[in-house]
């Protein structure tokens, strides 16, 4: 077995340090009626090449392959990953690292993870940020959570229709057996949260509200308005970013008022790997700071006062707060903040906008000319960032199944989901779209129209 | 270790003081050097009430969080506002700049019931 | 002084924000083929105040002089208890990376992933004939993560039940994660003493009809089996509870023993310790749950289902707790974790389980005779020791500073919190005997050096970057990010 060092020589003399004969009798602990009578009925071992050999098999099995056209979003994006980001984070003293318990050997997980806080701070406009969590979905939950802890005796969350299905099922699961009430605020015609209906269903016992920013469907809501309808209760305001880049276009969440930005980090640099891993995010208000969940950096001096960052605030977590952390969690997402820290680093102040205008610029195209298609409609006239929802002639279950025969992946069934939308279709435009892809899909749609 | 005459002590290592109408509470100097360099103090809104035995609020050191119980109930009227910048204080001066909070005590009697300076060092040393 | 001590040429290297320079970019857009607009100016955002500014030149520079900063498995022994840091093969690294992985997107309809949903489906199947659970789920996105789920799905089976149960039992010796995740899923925690293993008589006393679930963790955080788990388990399904295991050492039973089959009703995973995929400087792990069979019907969603010769994602589960991640898994360390159990074989997880025990009571032999050993019982993958022997103001703290002076990562420290200044080590298997006498050499010096010259443990680290942090500043103002400084 190549990763297992021990000869023949070293285990007889390491069992005669120990006083035993037999590795056998350092067991005897385990009392026999728990052992297992039986070896384990598993596939014999694979070397190197064959291994090789049966992940690319599997790998192959998926039949989706570059050579297809992809228009998914819905929370995960295909933008192009810059090549630098993978062989920094194959430099093995960053992945296999853990957890920087030792700060004097762990400084570049340290100052990584603090670039990355303050990447967060500057791109969402707020004032505290953590080392990352799981997802987007468990860093919405953990971030309800927090609201509750914010808003004391505060316990209704009002959950926007449009944030992700995911995210809100997710929260839906981490609250189900605490004292805690959520109420789905619905969205009007156009695709926004009903400021109607927020302000009918806030009261002195909403301890927040969330809202995506865009939100699920694409359409970026108004953030400032909602906010100050919150604050008039004095209720906080949730925002969910899972596509972040649109940050870097729009007005931050931070300056239009929110008080709890999270988000996923995905776009920045991460593969999809078919969902995971991707990286949460949380950012927050300087007044909150001591209720955020999960790891944070910090900057100090050593004993001979040059600078150097520690994990701190940590009796707030679980390892010494126990049953009154403010999360049970204890990883985060290390070396996807660190792949986040390289993206952004990479694109920069002037590269990220810029990227930013093109996935808008590419969708917008898309958009008008599918628009103009007979049959298909946008049932939003309001303002999008780079996906963006159309109605089909026939149930878009029918329309994807179609366009799979031309290796085109055009997007996301809404069906389930949000079925007022009729035939929905949820279409994900980013820079790996080039023209040429564009019109065929337009083409396509086209194709079974007429 | 200093341990003040003039203040009572309770066994979850509070001092408490009457000065007129109004008690203070703190922390005892044996309690901030078993929770070392403390961090972050925190503390009830003076109109809140505390309650005899529960919890008022928390004090943190890097590693450590402990809760702070109430002695005696009453209305709190007054919080040490110059805590939570100057966590440092209830190392440095436990009995004067690390006072936490004045309550106007429902019964002040209560305070008979707790150990002077040298039945509090017996119980120290006890544990 | 051992020769593996740090000599090396450290460079110095400042914030990525204070390297920026105006007017640097490290990335090139693809030409755009469109025409550029602009979306309604008053929702357009001023430019990134503080955004770095540099090439690729600058940021591969930065990043790689960071890494010069770390210390990983890759650079040597990482004796840190309960984490397991076992090497992590590199094969592994390459697999997940294939494209038709790294490519695929979470929502490609499941008739064209069928690749990752079978390595998925294969990868269940082992994990369940490893541990002796019928049903598992591999959604949880780590330890802490599986815990939740754990004790979710108890919660929702005693709720089915029309149980109205609020206390969860937790031994002293468990991990904070335990008691943290009892309090999420609305449990109160009644916390019970254990004298290095659990006593049935003391899990007897603490039982009652309004206890949901006990939490134990085997082999415990000391290192022991549990050795009384079977009683332990009849006795707590006898007053209608259910027993959670905390599966972060089941490394020290691949193939010895399946928690499964004792009794035990919800096991989680820790694929990053267990099954060799890198902890990244803290993540992203992956934590699988197991169940048992009356447990099955309230698995998160989405399930696995293998249908004939296809694999599809059912979400149609309506006793399921729901759904606990955007996604289906950290699929990226799902791929890592089923190579390194094909790559095994059955034999060679036992195998890699009974070196693992070797070293550890290896190392419980070199050092007994320096260090204080609380608990003599006999030890499994792990060993803990105290400084409660050691003179002139000499730390658990001091001995790990001193320890990367000598080039080693030091064991966990203060952990478990029922043994004092605790040291808790934990080599692996990965580990050769040349390189724990290397480590235990250094650990006998260090002991030495506190009885005649304290000063050097007091003082350390001196060959690290950085010498002792204070951890006290940064706690009393913390400095959670770059801000400029005016000139």
């Amino acid at each position: 077995m190549r990763f297992l060092p021990h000869s023949d020589q070293d285990i007889s003399s390491m069992l005669d340090a120990i006083g035993v004969e037999k590795i056998e009798a350092l067991f005897s602990g385990i009392p026999a009626n728990c052992r297992l009578p039986r070896d384990l009925e598993l596939s014999d071992p694979l070397a190197e090449a064959d291994l090789q050999r049966h992940f690319q098999a599997l790998a192959a099995a998926n039949s989706v392959d570059d050579s297809w056209s992809r228009f998914l979003g819905g929370g995960y994006y295909d933008h192009h990953i810059p090549t630098v980001i993978d062989h920094l984070i194959s430099r093995s003293e960053f992945y296999t690292a853990y957890t920087p318990y030792q700060p004097e050997i762990s400084q570049g997980t340290l100052q990584a993870v603090f670039e990355f806080q303050t990447l967060i701070c500057q791109l969402t406009g707020m004032e505290v940020a953590n080392a990352s969590l799981y997802d987007g979905a468990s860093a919405c939950a953990e971030a309800v959570l927090m609201a509750l802890r914010c808003g004391r005796k505060r316990s209704k969350i009002l959950l926007s229709r449009g944030v992700h299905p995911r995210y809100r099922e997710v929260v839906e699961a981490y609250v189900r057996y605490l004292d805690v009430e959520l109420v789905e605020v619905p969205l009007t015609v156009d695709g926004r949260t009903d400021e109607a209906a927020v302000q009918q269903l806030l009261d002195q016992d909403v301890a927040a509200l969330v809202v995506g920013y865009p939100n699920y469907l694409g359409v970026v809501e108004d953030v400032e308005s909602l906010s100050l309808l919150t604050h008039g209760s004095g209720a906080r305001l949730l925002v969910a970013a899972a596509e972040p880049l649109a940050m870097a276009l729009y007005r931050s969440p931070g300056e239009l008022g929110a008080d709890i930005v999270i988000g996923e980090g995905q776009s920045f640099g991460l593969p999809l790997s078919y969902g995971g891993p991707g990286i949460g995010f949380i950012a927050a208000r300087q007044k909150d700071m001591r209720s955020l969940p999960g790891r944070l950096v910090g900057e100090t001096v050593d004993k001979d006062g040059e600078r150097g960052f520690v994990l701190t605030l940590s009796t707030r977590e679980q390892h010494i707060r126990r049953e009154k952390a403010t999360s049970n969690i204890c990883s985060n997402q290390g070396i996807c903040a660190v792949m986040v820290s390289i993206y952004l680093s990479l694109l920069g102040k002037n590269g990220l906008p810029q990227l930013a205008r093109d996935n808008y610029s590419r969708a917008a195209y898309l958009r008008e000319q599918i628009a103009a298609l007979p049959g298909y409609s946008l049932p939003f006239a309001t303002p999008v960032f780079n996906e963006f929802v159309i109605s089909c002639p026939q149930p878009a279950a029918v329309v994807l199944r179609r366009l799979e025969a031309e290796k085109i992946l055009a997007g996301i069934d809404l069906s389930a989901d949000y079925p007022e939308i009729e035939n929905g279709l949820l279409i994900c435009v980013t820079e790996q779209n080039d023209r040429a892809q564009l019109d065929s899909l337009v083409e396509a749609l086209k194709g079974g129209a007429a | 270790m200093d341990f003040p005459e003039e203040l009572k002590y309770t066994e979850e290592h509070e001092w408490v003081l009457l000065e007129g109408d109004l008690v203070s509470i703190g922390i005892s100097d044996f309690a901030q050097d078993q929770l070392g360099d403390v961090v972050f103090v925190e503390l009830p809104e003076a109109g809140d009430r505390v309650e005899i035995g529960k919890p008022f609020g928390v004090v943190e050191s890097v590693k450590a969080v402990s809760d702070i119980y109430a002695p005696l109930a009453g209305e709190v009227v007054e919080v040490n506002a110059d805590l939570p910048d100057a966590p440092e204080s209830i190392n440095t001066s436990p009995y004067e700049d690390g006072w936490m909070i004045r309550i106007k005590p429902d019964d002040p009697a209560v305070l008979d019931g707790l150990m002077n300076a040298a039945a509090y060092q017996a119980f120290i040393e006890e544990e | 002084m051992s020769a593996i001590a740090s000599k090396g040429l450290i460079l110095d290297e400042k914030l990525i924000f204070e390297r920026s320079t105006a007017g640097r970019c490290g990335y090139d857009l693809p030409a755009i083929d469109v025409p550029l607009v602009e979306p309604d100016e008053s929702l357009l955002r001023d430019e990134i105040d503080g955004f770095p500014e540099l090439s690729e030149v600058d940021v591969v520079r930065h990043y790689t002089r960071l890494s010069t900063w770390n210390y990983g498995v890759d650079s040597g022994f990482y004796p840190l208890g309960s984490c397991t840091m076992k090497y992590n093969p590199k094969v592994n690294e390459q697999l997940a990376r294939l494209p038709g992985f790294a490519h695929l997107h979470p929502a490609v309809p499941d008739h064209l992933s069928q690749g990752a949903l079978q390595l998925m489906y294969d990868l269940q199947q082992s994990l369940c004939e490893i541990s002796g659970f019928p049903a598992l789920t591999l959604q949880p996105s780590a330890g802490a993560h599986g815990e939740f789920a754990g004790m979710l799905m108890i919660h929702a089976w005693h709720q089915a039940q029309g149980n109205k149960r609020h206390k969860v039992l937790i031994p002293d010796t468990a991990h904070g994660t335990n008691p943290a995740t009892a309090a999420l899923c609305g449990y109160d925690v009644v916390p019970i003493a254990s004298d290095g293993v659990l006593s049935l008589e003391a899990v007897a006393a603490a039982m009652d009809d309004d206890v949901a679930a006990l939490m134990v963790t085997n082999p415990n955080t000391l290192g022991l089996f549990e050795s009384n788990i079977r009683e332990i388990c009849d006795l707590v399904h006898s007053r209608g509870g259910l027993v959670y295991c905390d599966g972060a050492n089941l490394n020290a039973l691949l193939g010895i023993c399946r928690p499964g089959d004792l009794g035990i009703d919800v096991m989680h995973f820790n694929l990053h310790k267990t099954f060799a995929t890198p902890h990244g400087g803290g993540g992203p792990g992956a934590g699988p749950v197991g169940v048992s069979a009356a447990l099955e019907p309230f698995l998160p969603v989405p399930v696995i289902i293998k249908e004939g010769q296809n694999y599809r994602l059912a979400t149609d589960r309506p006793q399921s707790i729901g759904h606990l991640r955007t996604f289906a898994s950290q699929f990226g360390i799902l791929v890592r974790a089923y190579a390194y159990i094909l790559s095994m074989g059955p034999k060679g997880l036992k195998r890699a389980t009974e070196l693992a025990v070797l070293n550890a009571n290896y190392i419980r032999a070199r050092l007994e005779g320096s260090y204080h050993l609380p608990y003599k019982q006999r030890s499994l993958h792990e060993v803990i020791f105290s400084d409660a022997e050691l003179p002139n103001d000499c730390h658990t703290l001091d001995v790990a500073k001193r320890l990367l002076d000598y080039g080693f990562h030091p064991p966990t420290i203060y952990f478990p919190l029922v043994v004092q200044g605790a040291l808790m080590i934990e080599p692996t298997e990965t580990e050769s005997k040349q390189e724990l006498d290397e480590f235990c050499d250094a650990l006998v010096a260090i002991a030495e050096e506190a009885k005649d010259s304290p000063h050097l443990l007091h003082d350390a680290p001196v060959n690290a970057r950085t010498r002792r942090l204070d951890e006290t500043l940064a706690a009393r103002k913390p400095r959670l990010r770059w801000e400029r400084r005016e000139a």
